[in-house]
């Protein structure tokens, strides 16, 4: 049997087929663009042929991300926040705190027993502090995102980055060098900066071993080490954390596709008996008529 | 009396009764009548009204223009004047509609001969300076005593207590006297003895109908239908009218408890809220629970914004004036402590109404509501072990609303709820 995840970020889609061994057995990872649809269904196209099977023969899909909504080829969505708390523990069954670096939000997630979330929190309504943060330096400075982090170790006074916004951060980059500072210098500044707001995202659900990091930021060393300092603990870092919340997706939908109607994903899903209620203009039935919900006028047909 | 009648009456009584005191203050809004504003908390209405001023609550028209999504126009016209982003949404929204003339989607709000504020919002006490300068209007403003002691150390009867009734009473003596200066009447204790005695009845059915929610399936969303109650216990707050619809609320409450009728198909989760929905949004912020199965069953929100009434006030009808003071007294301490000590008692009321969960909403133009939200909301987690959500975004300003962020915190929220549900049923917690 194989199942399917697809993860719809704001900046990236990433898509994974596993088998009921749990076996990744395809994987695929785009950039989201301007059409979401679009995007989850090529990253899912793409991770079926890297698998070498046919879409038909997925059996269950799950969406998660910003745009799980625009999944619609799948069966069902759960936010990336109870995924990326399912995969981080399904690699390393020892997590208890997570941390996700995503391109517009960084997560904090207190996991319990079996993947559960028991708390988490998250950026304000701003992309301070998030891989953004990290892609406007790499803009400002003209750098590939992929060397921020070999670059920035090489930093012996580092700048203080003050500002919280991603935006003004560009300014403020451009401002430092200006007055002479070196590359590597403002690059640590900007790293350190992330790295604290990630932190004191963390401990307000509490940082409990094993951490684990996930997401794109994950590649990053210097974000890695960083954070390993700050929070006093080594970091679970899997090869396959850029692709972690589509994992804990697949995870999801292998546990609906195993189990039936029932299961914990059942549960998880949005899809409620208020869905159900749900009626035609001028239409009702009797659970509804007895809560007094209001039949909603029935369409007028316009005359000829 | 017919099922069909009795469901949904409190709602639509309501709304019926909101557009009659608009349509009073409209018609009062070309004449030289006298005119009071003041706030939800602390309102002084009681006095108000045995004077016989027609009482406006300018942060029921700043709701109710958001609710019909105007405050963005409202908004923009007090930042244009001048007014800071980050200043009251309430107060802007205000400020819009004093600078149109007092035009409101709900009719003409007349300008106030007489504004009441009290310290049990520090906004207020600046709100009522910009009326005075808009208007010329005579000040009231009540300097409340608080506490900030969780046990509430000076109660009825102890010195410390009496001293702060008698400062109260004091401050109600020379209200009455510049009312008495405004309108031209003699105020007349028996008018205030009726009124204060509509309030007994009112507190005592609200009372009622808040404990009735703690049925399951619960009969009303606190922040849904929840919100056009609150809004009777201000603007009819000491009348036989509000007298009157409190007694039917009680009733249809009643009803829908003994015939187990709820506000959802079927009722999965229900949460305690902390903070006021989002107004330009108010359908959609609550469809992101409804979708859920999820009830609002209690709220802090409808405490101090429905003026206290929730405690079962009792005014002792004997000694009239006394009485007001010493509850003005008691609110206030509530308060005011409360800002300072809400983890125990919404661990209290999450027992009391078999809640999930504590949704807080934070008010980003708000910082008196919504400070210490986020301690409260760790401190409820980790020592009692109830889940809770944090969202911000604003009562009134839609430009602080971001769908996609705040639908996949409650989306995530449920998940974890819905989880825990199951694992516990398990007997895995």
């Amino acid at each position: 049997m194989l199942v399917g995840g697809v993860d719809v970020g704001s900046t990236q889609t990433k898509a994974v087929i596993i088998d009921d061994r749990r076996q990744i057995r395809g994987r695929a990872l785009i950039d989201t663009g301007g059409i979401i649809t679009k995007a989850a269904e090529s990253a899912f196209a793409t991770a079926v042929a890297d698998a070498g099977v046919a879409a038909s023969d997925v059996a269950f899909v799950i969406g998660t991300g910003y745009g799980r909504y625009k999944v619609t080829f799948g069966h069902a969505q759960v936010t990336e926040i109870s995924c990326h708390a399912r995969g981080a523990q399904y690699f390393f069954p020892a997590t208890h705190t997570v941390l996700d670096i995503g391109g517009q939000d960084t997560k904090a997630i207190r996991v319990g027993a079996n993947g559960q979330v028991m708390d988490f929190s998250m950026n304000d309504k701003c992309a301070a502090g998030t891989g953004r943060f990290l892609g406007a330096a790499a803009y400002a400075l003209d750098i590939p995102l992929g060397e921020l982090g070999p670059l920035a170790l090489g930093a012996r006074n580092p700048v203080k980055i003050t500002t919280t916004c991603t935006v003004f951060a560009e300014s403020e980059i451009i401002s430092w060098l200006a007055r002479g500072k070196k590359t590597e210098d403002v690059l640590m500044g900007v790293h350190q900066a992330i790295a604290a707001r990630s932190v004191s995202l963390i401990r307000r659900v509490g940082v409990e071993p094993e951490v684990t990091f996930t997401g794109g930021v994950t590649r990053n060393v210097a974000m890695v080490r960083l954070l390993q300092e700050l929070l006093e603990t080594d970091l679970n870092v899997s090869a396959e954390a850029h692709f972690m919340g589509a994992i804990g997706a697949s995870l999801f939908a292998l546990d609906r596709a195993m189990s039936g109607a029932a299961g914990a994903v059942e549960a998880l899903s949005v899809e409620t008996s208020l869905e159900q209620h749900r009626h035609a203009p001028g239409e009702s039935c009797e659970a509804c008529i007895a809560a007094g919900r209001p039949v909603l006028p029935a369409r007028k047909v316009a005359a000829r | 009396m017919q099922q069909e009648e009795l469901i949904g009456r409190g709602r639509r009584e309501g709304n019926r009764l909101f557009k009659e005191w608009f349509l009073e203050l409209d018609a009062a809004a070309g004449t030289e009548e006298p005119v009071a504003y003041t706030f939800v908390m602390g309102s002084m209405a009681e006095v108000l009204r045995a004077l016989d001023f027609h009482v406006v609550f300018p942060e029921i028209n700043s709701l109710q223009a958001a609710v019909k999504k105007q405050s963005l126009e409202y908004l923009n016209k007090a930042e244009d004047y001048g007014y800071s982003t980050d200043v009251c949404g309430y107060v802007k929204a205000d400020v819009g509609t004093q600078l149109q003339g007092g035009h409101h989607p709900n009719g003409r709000i007349p300008r106030p001969s007489l504004v009441v504020a009290s310290n049990m919002c520090n906004t207020y006490v600046k709100w009522v300076e910009i009326w005075q300068r808009l208007h010329g209007c005579q000040v009231a403003v009540f300097d409340l005593p608080g506490q900030r002691s969780m046990a509430w150390d000076a109660k009825p009867g102890d010195p410390a207590f009496e001293t702060d009734r008698r400062y109260v009473l004091g401050q109600l003596e020379e209200l009455i006297a510049t009312g008495e200066r405004i309108t031209g009447r003699a105020f007349d204790i028996e008018r205030l003895r009726t009124v204060l005695g509509h309030v007994n009845s009112m507190a005592a059915d609200w009372e009622a109908v808040l404990r009735l929610n703690q049925s399951s399936p619960a009969p009303f969303n606190v922040l849904a239908d929840g919100l056009t109650y609150m809004g009777m216990l201000s603007a009819y707050r000491g009348t036989a009218q509000g007298e009157h619809y409190m007694r039917e609320l009680r009733e249809e409450m009643e009803f829908r408890v003994a015939h187990r009728i709820g506000t959802v198909p079927e009722e999965r989760f229900r949460l305690h809220g902390v903070g006021p929905a989002c107004y330009p949004f108010f359908r959609r912020f609550l469809e992101l629970f409804q979708e859920w199965g999820a009830v609002f069953v209690s709220s802090e929100y409808l405490a101090y914004a429905g003026g206290g009434l929730d405690r079962g006030i009792h005014y002792d009808l004997d000694r009239p004036l006394e009485s007001l003071a010493e509850q003005l007294v008691l609110t206030a301490q509530r308060s005011m402590s409360s800002m300072f000590f809400s983890q125990d008692r919404l661990h209290q009321a999450v027992r009391d109404w078999n809640a999930d969960g504590i949704v807080y909403h934070s008010v980003k133009s708000c910082r008196t509501v919504s400070t210490g939200m986020a301690d409260s909301r760790e401190y409820v987690t980790r020592v009692y072990d109830v889940p809770a959500l944090f969202l911000e975004s604003d009562l009134v300003d839609p430009r602080a609303w971001s769908e996609a962020q705040i639908k996949n915190r409650v989306d995530a929220y449920f998940e974890a709820l819905a989880a825990r549900k199951l694992a516990t049923a398990a007997g895995r917690r």
